[in-house]
């Protein structure tokens, strides 16, 4: 069976190595109870071969000189599942039904439901949240250069990332059904209409017609909830896979020392 | 960048990464208090703003000031402050298609091998400015009024007479921008130019019983206003008589 690297742990926390001679040979039941951890993970592993993607994702070296700076990203992403936590179980008390159902839906989770007002309040600031920390992120990938060779493709999957967040934030601004949302989507459908050539296309399909009709709130609803988070979802795998197999960038005030033994060479 | 750049920079990265901390368990210790952090933020959020749910959307009020989510408000100051109907469409969707498009392009357009912030000035002046310009329309469009307000000068007259004509005169002033006269009527560089005619002058050409009788009962397609309250109906003419 192979065997898995040992994870770079501290050495105080190390386990002591066994002393010769301790346990004979025998394998004690507590030893047995001990591996069936690393067995079951053996098992998977051999039938996935998951290992070494894992080795590459998590045992990677990031540069010298990685700050704080650098958890940016990784924090928009903890937001973005912290708005798929809470809108899963906004999703299971929501009716999409613009005759009142909607509105009384959400006076229901805010009003009645255990915790509803909570996570619902977690839900709607955690956009606001999700829009500063992307802002951020994408502040620090510019002033850094970080969008240059070889990494220019990553930086495009981020702009797309970006639009997807505010398209998210658009159309769950209807879904409450209150004055405010009714009202702000019909300014944004409009603002949306006055553009060249596909405005006018594209604030008929999200409206579902020329004028805001029964359709719309559901149609707002799926892009919501199905079409948006799965293409965001999908787009940071990929901003990861192309993050991991670039790597990530060193700040750009940090010249690299020589090599110690290319210096000694030299000298 | 040229192959001799990128090949440089390659070597440069990679001796910088040969001497770094493994990802596992630096880095992710370092994302995870990140994480806690926003999650606390969060959590603080809710607890203390709390989620608000106002009254039932009413498709047939014409009072309602519309507002969007803080993170539009830029957007929204952009098309309050524009007015020409010609530069509308290209306030509204051409500055933020340019400016997302420019985005987009950002790598294959700035192709220097520098990357210090303090070596590349016009990249980050211009990220500057930006930022700067977006912070200064959110700041506005927070503290603005409605997209549909009317923005003229008060006639010298009226604030020469002051007191109550003042105070008609701005509750006239409005009641007019919350009716939804601006649709169909232009107000100097408020509002759509027709199918109304245009009331900059109207003071001018009505005299204020003929102006409350239009109102009263106007010629279709316009819809008549004798159902508004009394005093915001006398508001709207005071308003509409002392436009000359």
């Amino acid at each position: 069976m192979p065997k898995l690297p040992a994870p770079p742990v501290p050495a105080p926390l190390k386990a002591p190595p066994a002393r010769p001679g301790e346990g004979n040979g025998k394998v004690a039941p507590v030893d047995h109870g001990r591996n069936a951890g690393v067995a079951v993970v053996d098992w998977v592993d051999e039938r996935t071969s998951l290992s070494g993607g894992a080795r590459w994702l998590m045992f990677r070296k990031v540069p010298k000189g990685t700050n704080w700076f650098y958890t940016l990203g990784s924090a928009t992403m903890f937001a973005f599942l912290s708005q798929a936590v809470t809108g899963v179980f906004l999703a299971m008390y929501y009716r999409p039904d613009p005759s009142g159902g909607a509105y009384e839906s959400i006076r229901h989770v805010t009003n009645e439901v255990f915790l509803g007002q909570f996570v619902r309040g977690m839900h709607k600031w955690g956009s606001s949240v999700m829009v500063i920390l992307v802002f951020l992120h994408m502040g620090r990938t510019f002033f850094f250069g970080a969008y240059k060779y070889p990494r220019e493709l990553n930086w495009v999957i981020g702009v797309v990332l970006l639009i997807l967040t505010m398209l998210m934030s658009f159309t769950g601004y209807l879904l409450p059904f209150d004055q405010r949302a009714y009202w702000a989507t019909i300014v944004g459908t409009n603002i949306n209409g006055t553009g060249p050539l596909l405005g006018p296309y594209l604030s008929d399909f999200l409206r579902a017609g020329p004028e805001f009709g029964a359709t719309t709130l559901s149609r707002f609803y799926a892009i919501h909830m199905l079409l948006v988070p799965g293409a965001i979802a999908a787009l940071i795998g990929a901003h990861l896979y192309l993050v991991t197999k670039l790597g990530t960038t060193a700040p750009p005030w940090l010249k690299a020392e020589k090599d110690p033994e290319l210096r000694k060479a030299e000298a | 960048m040229n192959q001799r750049e990128k090949e440089e920079y390659l070597r440069e990265y990679g001796i910088l990464k040969s001497q770094g901390k493994p990802f596992f368990p630096y880095a992710v210790a370092k994302d995870a208090a990140m994480a806690c952090v926003v999650m606390a933020c969060i959590i603080t959020m809710s607890l203390v703003l709390g989620a608000e749910l106002g009254s039932k959307a009413n498709p047939t009020t014409t009072t309602y000031v519309p507002r969007p989510e803080w993170y539009f408000f830029f957007l929204f100051e952009v098309l309050r402050v524009v007015k020409p109907p010609s530069l509308v469409p290209l306030a509204t969707i051409g500055v933020p298609t340019l400016g997302m498009i420019l985005l987009f392009l950002l790598p294959f357009y700035d192709r220097s091998p520098e990357r210090r912030p303090e070596r590349r000035p016009i990249a980050t002046i211009t990220g500057i400015v930006v930022i700067a310009a977006m912070a200064f329309l959110t700041y506005s469009g927070a503290n603005a009024g409605s997209p549909t307000a009317i923005e003229m000068a008060t006639p010298p007259a009226v604030l020469k007479a002051g007191g109550t004509t003042l105070a008609t005169y701005e509750a006239g002033k409005l009641a007019v921008a919350q009716t939804g006269c601006l649709a169909c009527h232009k107000i100097g560089e408020n509002g759509n130019d027709g199918p109304g005619p245009q009331l900059t002058h109207i003071g001018a050409r009505l005299p204020r019983q003929g102006i409350a009788r239009t109102l009263v009962n106007p010629t279709a397609p316009m819809p008549s206003f004798r159902n508004l309250p009394p005093q915001k109906f006398n508001a709207v003419v005071e308003f509409l008589s002392q436009l000359k």
